[in-house]
């Protein structure tokens, strides 16, 4: 391990560094974005949750190397691919983390916020949502940390981040440079982790003090069945 | 009347604001390299692009180092992949620039049929045949082609030396694994211009890296008898290969010929790029090869070294 | 719907099911890494998981393992493991097992160590030992999760073996990467393809394997409980 390769090539290593929290971080918070509402719905509609987890039971079995394959078609070997695959990838593990999330508020804790005059819009934004947001957050860990780790396959399709390391490191038969691009992999990735976990003290104050479930911290979203 | 709760408001906010700003930097993202101070258009401005093996990578490297200091307004965009996912780009003016190599280039891409081997014989067949946007400037006498390349212990167990030909593998041929870059199996002088000229038809073919380490080990630990390693490999030498000889010219010349997007052409950047060629010799090349490949110095570095070396612009 | 056009074009060509490049020969060796690394895993983990489980010790540090599991780059795991050790057996099948471990190890402790308390007082109540209480009680209830264990390694394994074709190896995961060197997306495509069909299967066998192993008892609870 040759240390002072990480100084002298300190200019990739930032680009790099750059590129692959893009990768790692757009993904999952579209993803958020868009199953909000589509989990939302689910909670709501007893018939909509089923094929919708089938589905997604079905795109995160798919390895991401082929999902690239299927978008080059329609956006071709660049960025957008990368992005568009770990977004559908997120989608996969939030939607059912919204639903879940939503499920796990108590039944009389919905009803008490009704007989408070709440409107459903407003006991699902002032209420669910906030109960929510232990188990959204642990599904946003499980796709910030993917992403991030996955960004690294964009290489194999031209698109660069940490994959960079891994392959130049390969060709010139110098583990120094994969040891460095595996590194800054998981530390990122463990940063972000410890980021949601901050995020999710600050926006549950109410839990402050008491232990979450550790099904919350470990659990893969794709659970079972509906 | 209930306080609005804040915890989720914040959240949503900070959630819209990270997105935003992560879709605007992708929108605006450029490479490191374009330099905003490097003058204005009036000199060019190009996009440089390289194959995704390090010694094309050092190869455009060079031109950028080069250009940059000539004032041209330079993109970096290196390590695109193989000839046959780079060469769409430059067609259509995305990348203006690759460093190339004449004979593979003519017959990948410009007329799989071709016999010519020689230098001129090739360059004339290629500015024939090119495309009306695109053309190649001055050729270095520098050359890296493919190669047959077999380790030292089997050269001595089948008494093949440097002066051997390719043709003696032939009796061999049907007992041996033959490796080499995953393309070599559709590339119209590897295994198929093989068993064409020398009537080769090997056991298998089995599919490594761009003559890197592990085609390197591959060959090394007996996992392939045979392989394509590209004659600058540093490793011919320090691990004792034996490259076999090509008398019917299977592989034809291969010359680092720099392929340009015309549109994108000025006479400075011409100029520089013909200089460039001017300089630069087998000998040379395998040097810088050794220095980011053995010794791991870094693209940047060692280009600078080489053109300082040279008397070139952009130098360090 | 080009990208069904060229794998179609591709796949239907008899060039593709002879010779070594076949596509035979390339699932069979697919199959051959998920299958090999999936049970020595298993081997390793199930064990493990329950004697974790049942015991409660050591669950903080299986927690966190699977933070860090998720992080890791898998290409760049495998071009390590191939530069530095070369294209051997233990190349590809080590870095497999120890990807495949921690799903199973976390979801086979968090079935055990999840089991209701009042259940395995009711057991001891009932006379059971120790050993009894692990086969009779908790196994069963834990079936569900360490289901779904082996479900998201065998999915991860399958996604990982198809990059290993990166670094030199065989398997599915060779049409993409020898498609992409050589521009033909007719490989790619196919490649792809194959690989979609290949996960789905998998994903369906192991549902199939779930509702098999899964008391019926439980299942009929866990229905009316809805």
């Amino acid at each position: 391990m040759q240390w002072s390769w990480i100084p002298q090539n300190w200019t990739i290593i930032w680009q790099y560094t750059l590129d692959n929290v893009l990768l790692g971080l757009l993904p999952p918070l579209i993803g958020l974005a868009i199953s909000l509402p589509v989990g939302i719905s689910c909670a709501a509609t007893r018939w909509l949750y089923p094929p919708v987890l089938g589905l997604a039971n079905a795109v995160y079995a798919i390895p991401t190397l082929a999902v690239f394959v299927v978008l080059i078609d329609y956006t071709g070997l660049g960025n957008l691919t990368v992005i568009i695959a770990l977004t559908l990838l997120s989608l996969c593990v939030l939607i059912p983390s919204v639903v879940d999330g939503l499920r796990s508020v108590p039944e009389p804790v919905r009803q008490a916020a009704t007989a408070m005059g709440f409107t459903q819009v407003r006991r699902m934004i002032r209420v669910e949502l906030p109960l929510a947001v232990p188990v959204i957050i642990a599904g946003m860990r499980v796709a910030v940390v993917s992403s991030i780790s996955l960004a690294s396959l964009g290489y194999l399709i031209g698109v660069l981040s940490f994959g960079y390391f891994f392959i130049d490191g390969e060709q010139r038969d110098y583990p120094t440079e994969i040891y460095v691009g595996f590194a800054l992999t998981v530390l990122l990735a463990i940063l972000c982790d410890l980021l949601l976990v901050g995020a999710r003290a600050l926006l549950t104050p109410w839990a402050r003090g008491r232990r979450t479930a550790a099904s919350a911290i470990t659990a893969t979203p794709v659970v079972t069945e509906a | 009347m209930l306080r609005p709760s804040p915890t989720l408001r914040g959240g949503a906010v900070i959630a819209l604001a990270a997105t935003a700003s992560l879709v605007l930097a992708a929108c605006g993202s450029s490479s490191p390299s374009s330099n905003p101070l490097s003058g204005g258009s009036s000199n060019g401005s190009v996009v440089i692009g390289s194959a995704n093996f390090p010694e094309n990578e050092l190869l455009a490297e060079i031109y950028s180092l080069a250009l940059k200091a000539k004032g041209v307004k330079v993109t970096d965009k290196f390590n695109i992949g193989s000839r046959e996912v780079y060469y769409p780009e430059i067609k259509k003016g995305t990348v203006s620039i690759i460093p190339e190599y004449n004979g593979t280039l003519l017959t990948v891409i410009v007329d799989k049929n071709s016999t010519a081997a020689s230098t001129t014989d090739v360059n004339a067949a290629l500015t024939a045949g090119l495309p009306s946007t695109l053309e190649i400037l001055n050729s270095s006498s520098a050359q890296d082609s493919d190669s047959v390349t077999v380790s030292q212990a089997f050269a001595t167990a089948h008494h093949l030396t440097s002066s051997s030909s390719i043709a003696d593998l032939a009796p061999l041929a049907s007992s041996l694994v033959f490796g080499g870059p995953p393309e070599c199996t559709t590339r119209s002088d590897c295994v198929p211009g093989l068993k064409k000229n020398y009537g080769l038809t090997f056991k298998s073919f089995s599919p490594l890296d761009e003559s890197g380490p592990i085609t390197i080990k591959a060959l090394q630990d007996g996992t392939v008898q045979a392989a394509d390693v590209f004659t600058t490999t540093p490793q011919i030498a320090t691990d004792h290969f034996v490259t076999l000889q090509d008398p019917k010219f299977d592989f034809a010349a291969e010359n680092v010929t720099p392929l340009v997007y015309k549109p994108a052409m000025t006479s400075t950047i011409t100029d520089t790029l013909n200089a460039i060629s001017a300089k630069l010799t087998t000998a040379g090349l395998l040097q810088i090869d050794t220095a980011v490949i053995v010794n791991h110095d870094s693209y940047q570095a060692a280009a600078q070294a080489w053109l300082k070396a040279e008397g070139l612009p952009g130098g360090a | 719907m080009s990208f069904l056009a060229f794998a179609w074009d591709w796949l239907k060509s008899p060039q593709q099911w002879q010779g070594q490049d076949s596509i035979q020969v390339r699932l069979l060796q697919h199959l051959g890494y998920t299958g090999v690394s999936l049970l020595i895993a298993a081997l390793i983990a199930l064990p493990l998981g329950l004697l974790i489980g049942h015991y409660r010790r050591g669950g903080f540090a299986v927690v966190n393992v699977t933070n860090i599991w998720r992080a890791v780059p898998t290409l760049g795991l495998l071009i390590l493991v191939v530069v530095s050790f070369g294209l051997t057996f233990l190349s590809w099948l080590t870095p497999l097992v120890v990807l495949a471990i921690p799903p199973v190890l976390v979801n086979t402790y968090e079935g055990v160590a999840g089991v209701d308390p009042e259940l395995k007082d009711a057991a001891r109540g009932m006379g059971m030992t120790d050993w009894q209480l692990l086969w009779k009680v908790e196994v069963p209830v834990a079936i569900p999760l360490i289901m779904l264990g082996l479900r998201t390694a065998a999915i991860f394994v399958v996604a990982t073996a198809t990059i290993a074709a990166q670094p030199g190896f065989g398997g599915l995961g060779r049409y993409i990467i020898d498609g992409l060197a050589s521009n033909n997306y007719g490989e790619v495509a196919g490649g792809a393809a194959v690989i979609v069909v290949l996960a789905l299967v998998i994903q369906a066998v192991f549902v199939g394997l779930r509702r098999l192993a899964v008391p019926t008892g439980l299942r009929l609870q866990a229905r009316s409980s809805r």
